[in-house]
């Protein structure tokens, strides 16, 4: 389980981050939504310790977080899939698998996540610079999820893609996430992701949670009105 | 007051930054890193810099040669253009010049790899696959370049010491022995040695400098580009005034 504690964070006197509570149950797929510069991003890269936030804590199984052991038990989806442009393709999914195991052996687990995203073997060899977006992110969550994670992060996972590529990467990350029972959080704008991944959704707005409730009932939430552009349910309550 | 609020701000900011950038050289040293990267940045940094090297100092010992020549003719001192001209390649110019050709193509090089590397989120996807950046990134490129640029110095001493004997022997009367003799006759080890050390110096420099500003770069394209103007500009900077504090310390 995951905690976030009064998360603060500003930048050159901007608040992002004001108090951010929230919970992340093991093995729930969570999305945070938010409009873009409300510092989902951000949020993310507290949580990962890329950024340090002002004030505040995170938990990680009720205890302070350890970095180390943490990033040892996680993968990340990057936004662009940031893969590694001097590694291949098999090189860039087995890239922490080969810091403990012998080439080949790491390059047998690579095509085998590689497949797993729907990659056959011929894009092993390839480089980062010769995949379109689409073939990138399915490579970055090839990566993602290459040491079997038990917790998955994604940024932003359909970005830069068109619908029908988006709804693909989206059915390939609820499947994994369902199949590997994993913790996964997703940070999205995109609310068609959000229905198909989402176990819960929380809203992020002004630097703090505005609404945080289950996927299956947030049509209904008047927090969630607003950013979908439709006007508030009346009487309906806030699932949060 | 503010007389010295304007002076006390910028030596601060100066002292803060020279600090931290002796502490991020530090920890880019603190370990030999993997063996088949250094092989890497040691092709890219020394390996593909040996023609520009090379040809800088072949154009620069010849002009030297003939410098020394029409300016030794005016009190009659002409014999001693290769003497000067060795000496003047292996303790300044190969160095100096070697150092500044290389800060161009490879701090450059060096800083727009790395910022772009930030900026596409690649130095984040390091940290998460637990993989210190400093080490994996900056470490090969440190050693590489400390050991490179003094081989860079030395064949460009060779190079243009041979410039200035084709010169002299093409176009101001030495014969091939006696510029050679006169070449050797008053070269010291030292003369040599301290060039190859001023190599090793500017090398750290060189990719202490494309390391610190891609590290550190800005958002995006401008970002980058920002980076990489820095990195060279700190590093020919930082080149010529450690040239000029290691001269002082090696021959006052």
């Amino acid at each position: 389980m995951i905690e976030l504690r009064g998360l603060t964070k500003s930048f050159g006197g901007r608040q992002v981050l004001d108090g951010v509570d929230l919970t992340i149950p093991e093995g729930q797929s969570l999305c945070v939504i938010g409009q873009s510069g409300t510092g989902k991003s951000v949020l993310l890269k507290c949580i990962l310790g890329l950024e340090r936030p002002d004030a505040g804590t995170v938990l990680w199984q009720g205890a302070p977080l350890d970095r180390a052991r943490f990033m040892a038990g996680f993968g990340m989806l990057f936004q662009g899939a940031a893969l590694f442009d001097s590694l291949s393709v098999w090189q860039n999914v087995a890239f922490r698998l080969r810091q403990r195991m012998d080439d080949r052996r790491a390059r047998a687990v690579a095509l085998d996540k590689l497949a797993r995203v729907g990659l056959g073997p011929e894009t092993a060899e390839l480089m980062p610079a010769e995949l379109s977006g689409g073939m990138a992110k399915r490579v970055g969550l090839a990566r993602a999820i290459a040491d079997d994670p038990r917790v998955i992060f994604f940024d932003e996972p359909t970005t830069g893609l068109d619908p029908i590529r988006a709804r693909a990467i989206d059915a390939l990350i609820r499947g994994i996430v369902t199949e590997t029972g994993a913790t996964a959080v997703t940070i999205t704008h995109d609310m068609d992701s959000c229905r198909i991944i989402g176990d819960r959704v929380a809203l992020l707005a002004g630097g703090r949670i505005a609404h945080d409730g289950p996927v299956a009932t947030m049509g209904d939430a008047p927090a969630l009105a607003g950013f979908l552009g439709r006007p508030a349910p009346e009487g309906a309550p806030d699932a949060g | 007051m503010r007389a010295i609020r304007a002076i006390g701000r910028p030596a601060l900011r100066l002292t803060r930054t020279l600090g931290a950038v002796t502490l991020f050289a530090l920890r880019g040293l603190g370990g030999i890193g993997r063996p088949a990267a250094i092989g890497r940045q040691i092709v890219q940094i020394g390996w593909l810099s040996l023609p520009v090297v090379g040809l800088t100092a072949l154009f620069t010992g010849a002009a030297l040669a003939l410098q020394i020549h029409s300016g030794g003719e005016r009190f009659q001192a002409s014999d001693v253009v290769p003497a000067i001209v060795a000496i003047g390649m292996v303790r300044e110019l190969g160095p100096v010049l070697g150092g500044l050709m290389v800060a161009a193509r490879v701090a450059s090089a060096i800083a727009a790899e790395i910022a772009t590397m930030r900026v596409t989120e690649q130095i984040d996807a390091l940290v998460t696959l637990s993989t210190d950046p400093v080490r994996w990134l900056v470490t090969p490129r440190l050693w590489a370049a400390i050991l490179c640029l003094p081989v860079l110095v030395a064949v460009g001493d060779i190079i243009g010491i041979m410039g200035g004997w084709l010169v002299g022997t093409g176009s101001l009367g030495f014969t091939s022995a006696t510029y050679i003799a006169n070449s050797w006759a008053y070269l010291e080890p030292w003369d040599v040695t301290s060039g190859l050390l001023k190599g090793a110096v500017f090398g750290l420099i060189v990719a202490l400098s494309g390391c610190w500003f891609g590290m550190r770069a800005g958002r995006g394209a401008a970002g980058v580009g920002r980076a990489t103007t820095n990195a060279v500009v700190a590093a020919a900077v930082g080149i010529l005034a450690a040239n000029f504090v290691l001269t002082g310390l090696f021959f006052e």
